[in-house]
């Protein structure tokens, strides 16, 4: 591990941080052999209970588990009120400027934001111009994944606004601790989280159009073989509506129906878990089975209710990020309270010229990759491999964007010979219905391996509870 | 409640009930084949391929018809769309894709079912522990019943569920009564003989009511009695007339829109099976009647189908 790093459990000093006290005098008195009992508990109730995420293929009951981590990361509840106001003023931002884009372009106009940038952005939906959205939001379920640095602020490292995942996890963690460590819970106040189905509900059905008076909602899911289906059928059981797939949804005389047991019944507003392209046929993908054929034109017709709206993709892309806290001031008039990563967009020359110069110390990444995929992490990387980054780049300067490494904090976690500091990330979940909500909490991901960076699920990385404590 | 779903929830019933009647149906085979020697042994291995009406397909896989390869091919093949195997499977796949509407109960017996019966060894099915196998794909199936009634809500779920299972004993019974009508026709010789009783002894167990025959007619095992058992006797939860006791009440509790041509049939056969008298039917022609039945349990099939389930 290269430099130094916030520790989230110790100060300077080496003394625990008084938001993490009641924890660590639980784990001094704690017999190690119970909390490792415990850990083998915990796997095999998740693998009963199904709570998987690779890919179900037909040779199955081999689904894998993203590990869980039994010791939760705390966040004392001032410094979670400071965050939560930060995320939420940045979505807010974020929407204003998804409506505006669709319309006025003020933005654009005022050369806060190179037009190109945004109209010849692959994930632009000129089908979206014009459009008017119940209170005019486009991302009513966002993502937004924040880093703390070696100096303990917080940091916005990425946006994710089109149908961010995850979830799932922050309320089965919550469980899953609470079943295990019951006695945790009573020697301090852990805010609680289980009440984000509910709000999750109360979003959707707060934009569903007008005319429906009690609005049926439904998830929509690419199906049993896509790797979050677990989350798409939990969240649907926890909210209490229907799971559909494409084909169980068709248009008719300007309205969607589910084909139900009991004849066609509308629906009014989709909780879609499926990407853009595959959502129409006839307007996008051709080729896709997933959607409905003449969902847009219902949708344009404002007799549909999507979340997330289209086109939202613009707005979360790596190159776009740099902008956002300028829309903050544009749309809001406030500083942002979340700062951003400096970014060096590739596209321009003398960003190129310095990110080329320095790729042994940068962190590069595609403009539309996710995932942990298709990423240089240059102080971790073998001269070869910068090398062949190097080449990529050169070919197709506008696909990358280059940023500084950050040092993510550390947080104490389980691994195989007890008790080591690994490397965290934090993702809140930010409903926007009428009003911009959040659960105190969010999923925190961690990078298992010794010095790693990477907390991305696909790339062996974990999850551990959030705790937000007075 | 979505078409798509009500449809995996009607066959993983059916697919549940199918492996059990598979299994019933392959454990009389091998008690008569074993107690039988001569010529009824071929008829013996030949039924239940005729019941499943796979016989073509048993032929293009195997050259002679011997009980280990007819276990083989009924228990075991995944290519036979009816053998225990590719039931138990299928029945694990349609829980997998609601899962978020069964109970997590239902979904485990799916799941530990299809895990266990993969790791099976082959050998120990045709071979020595074919009764234990089959034992075993009864309790099963007994098992799923058992938790899916006591854990499931009542709803269109429930209703599915129920209707899938019943249609698909109504179906098996008959079929297999089907096959065998020939043992229980009045025939001059061999009244009362030794291989006539092991005969309708048999076709009594394989529908777990040889003890149910002694115990409600409290005689002699008599062909007619036997056809009046398993077709008429509603006290006989097998029967063609108890199953259907079931599917009337299951479309009773459905809630369907342009169902009138499924519902019709599915009250019709109940009417018919609740008020025939079983001298009238083998006046009329046993086999007629219980082909006629047949083919009744198949239209309703399809007419359930359209109805609910959307289209195959």
């Amino acid at each position: 591990m290269k430099g130094r790093h916030y520790d989230e459990m110790h100060g300077a000093d080496g003394v625990v941080r008084a938001h993490f006290r009641a924890l660590a005098a639980w784990l001094a008195e704690t017999p190690a052999e119970r909390v490792a009992e415990k850990r083998r508990e915990a796997d095999l109730l998740f693998h009963r209970v199904g709570i998987t995420f690779a890919v179900y293929g037909d040779d199955a009951g081999a689904e894998r588990l993203i590990p869980f981590d039994t010791i939760p990361r705390v966040i004392p509840k001032a410094e979670w009120d400071q965050l939560a106001k930060g995320v939420r003023q940045r979505v807010s931002a974020l929407n204003r400027f998804l409506h505006d884009i669709y319309h006025e372009q003020d933005i654009l106009n005022a050369g806060v934001i190179p037009a190109e940038q945004v109209l010849t952005n692959d994930a632009y939906q000129v089908s979206m111009l014009g459009l008017e959205l119940p209170n005019q939001v486009y991302s009513h379920v966002a993502g937004i994944d924040l880093v703390r640095h070696e100096d303990g602020s917080y940091y916005v490292l990425e946006d994710n606004l089109r149908t961010p995942s995850g979830v799932s996890y922050m309320l089965e963690n919550r469980k899953m601790m609470m079943r295990l460590f019951p006695e945790l819970f009573a020697r301090q106040h852990v805010h609680p989280v289980e009440h984000y189905p509910g709000l999750l509900l109360e979003t959707l059905r707060a934009v569903a159009p007008s005319r429906a008076r009690d609005p049926v909602v439904a998830v929509l899911t690419p199906g049993q073989y896509n790797s979050a289906y677990f989350e798409h059928a939990f969240l649907a059981q926890q909210m209490g509506v229907e799971l559909v797939e494409g084909m169980d949804l068709f248009v008719k005389d300007g309205f969607v129906h589910m084909r139900t047991t009991s004849g066609p019944q509308r629906l009014d507003v989709i909780y879609r878990r499926v990407d853009d392209a595959f959502l129409d046929p006839l307007a996008f993908r051709q080729d896709s089975l997933l959607g409905v054929p003449g969902l847009l034109s219902v949708y344009r017709a404002g007799n549909v209710a999507l979340a997330n709206a289209l086109g939202t993709g613009v707005a979360d892309d790596k190159s776009t990020y740099p902008y956002v806290p300028e829309m903050i001031r544009f749309y809001l008039g406030e500083e942002p309270l979340l700062q951003n990563v400096p970014t060096w967009l590739c596209k321009r020359s003398q960003d190129l010229e310095l990110v080329l110069d320095r790729l042994p110390d940068l962190v590069v990444k595609e403009v539309q990759g996710s995932g942990g995929y298709g990423m240089l992490i240059g102080p971790a990387a073998k001269k070869n491999e910068i090398e062949a980054f190097r080449a990529r780049i050169k070919a197709n300067p506008t696909n990358y964007i280059a940023q500084p490494t950050l040092s993510l904090s550390t947080c104490p976690t389980f691994v195989e010979r007890g008790l080591a500091p690994r490397h965290v990330d934090l993702r809140p979940y930010v409903l926007s219905g009428k009003e911009v909500k959040l659960v105190p909490g969010g999923l925190t991901r961690v990078a298992l391996t010794e010095g790693s960076l990477v907390v991305n699920s696909s790339q062996g990385g974990g999850t551990k509870d959030t705790w937000v404590v007075d | 409640m979505l078409s798509r779903v009500a449809d995996r929830i009607f066959w993983m019933s059916r697919q549940m009930e199918r492996a059990e009647n598979m299994a019933r149906i392959l454990g009389v085979t091998s008690n008569l084949v074993l107690l039988d020697t001569g010529e009824l042994q071929e008829q013996n291995l030949l039924a239940p391929l005729s019941i499943t009406e796979t016989e073509a397909t048993y032929r293009e896989r195997h050259d002679k018809l011997t009980l280990p390869a007819l276990i083989e091919f009924m228990a075991l093949d995944e290519k036979n769309p009816s053998s225990i195997y590719s039931c138990l499977k299928w029945a694990r796949e349609n829980g997998h894709a609601v899962r978020w509407l069964i109970t997590s109960e239902m979904w485990e017996t799916l799941n530990a079912t299809w895990l266990e019966m993969r790791a099976i060894p082959r050998s120990r099915v045709t071979g020595a522990g074919a009764t234990e196998f089959f034992d075993w794909v009864k309790d099963r199936s007994h098992l799923f019943r058992g938790v899916t009634y006591g854990t499931i809500v009542r709803g269109e779920a429930f209703n599915f569920s129920r209707l899938g299972t019943f249609l698909e004993r109504a179906d098996n019974t008959a079929r297999i009564l089907d096959v065998k009508y020939h043992i229980l026709l009045p025939s001059v010789e061999d009244v009362g003989g030794a291989l006539d009783y092991y005969q309708w002894a048999a076709l009594l167990r394989s529908v777990s009511a040889f003890e149910t025959y002694r115990q409600l007619y409290r005689d002699q095992i008599f062909p007619i009695k036997v056809a009046q058992l398993l077709i008429l006797e509603r006290r006989m939860p097998r029967s063609l007339a108890a199953c259907f006791d079931q599917v009337k009440e299951a479309m009773d509790r459905i809630r369907g829109q342009s169902d009138q041509p499924a519902k019709r049939l599915a009250y019709e056969l109940h009417a018919r099976l609740s008020y025939a008298d079983i001298e009238e039917v083998f006046q009329g022609g046993l086999h007629e009647f219980l082909a006629a039945v047949l083919s009744d349990i198949g239209e309703l099939g399809s007419r359930i189908q359209r109805a609910y389930l959307g289209e195959v």
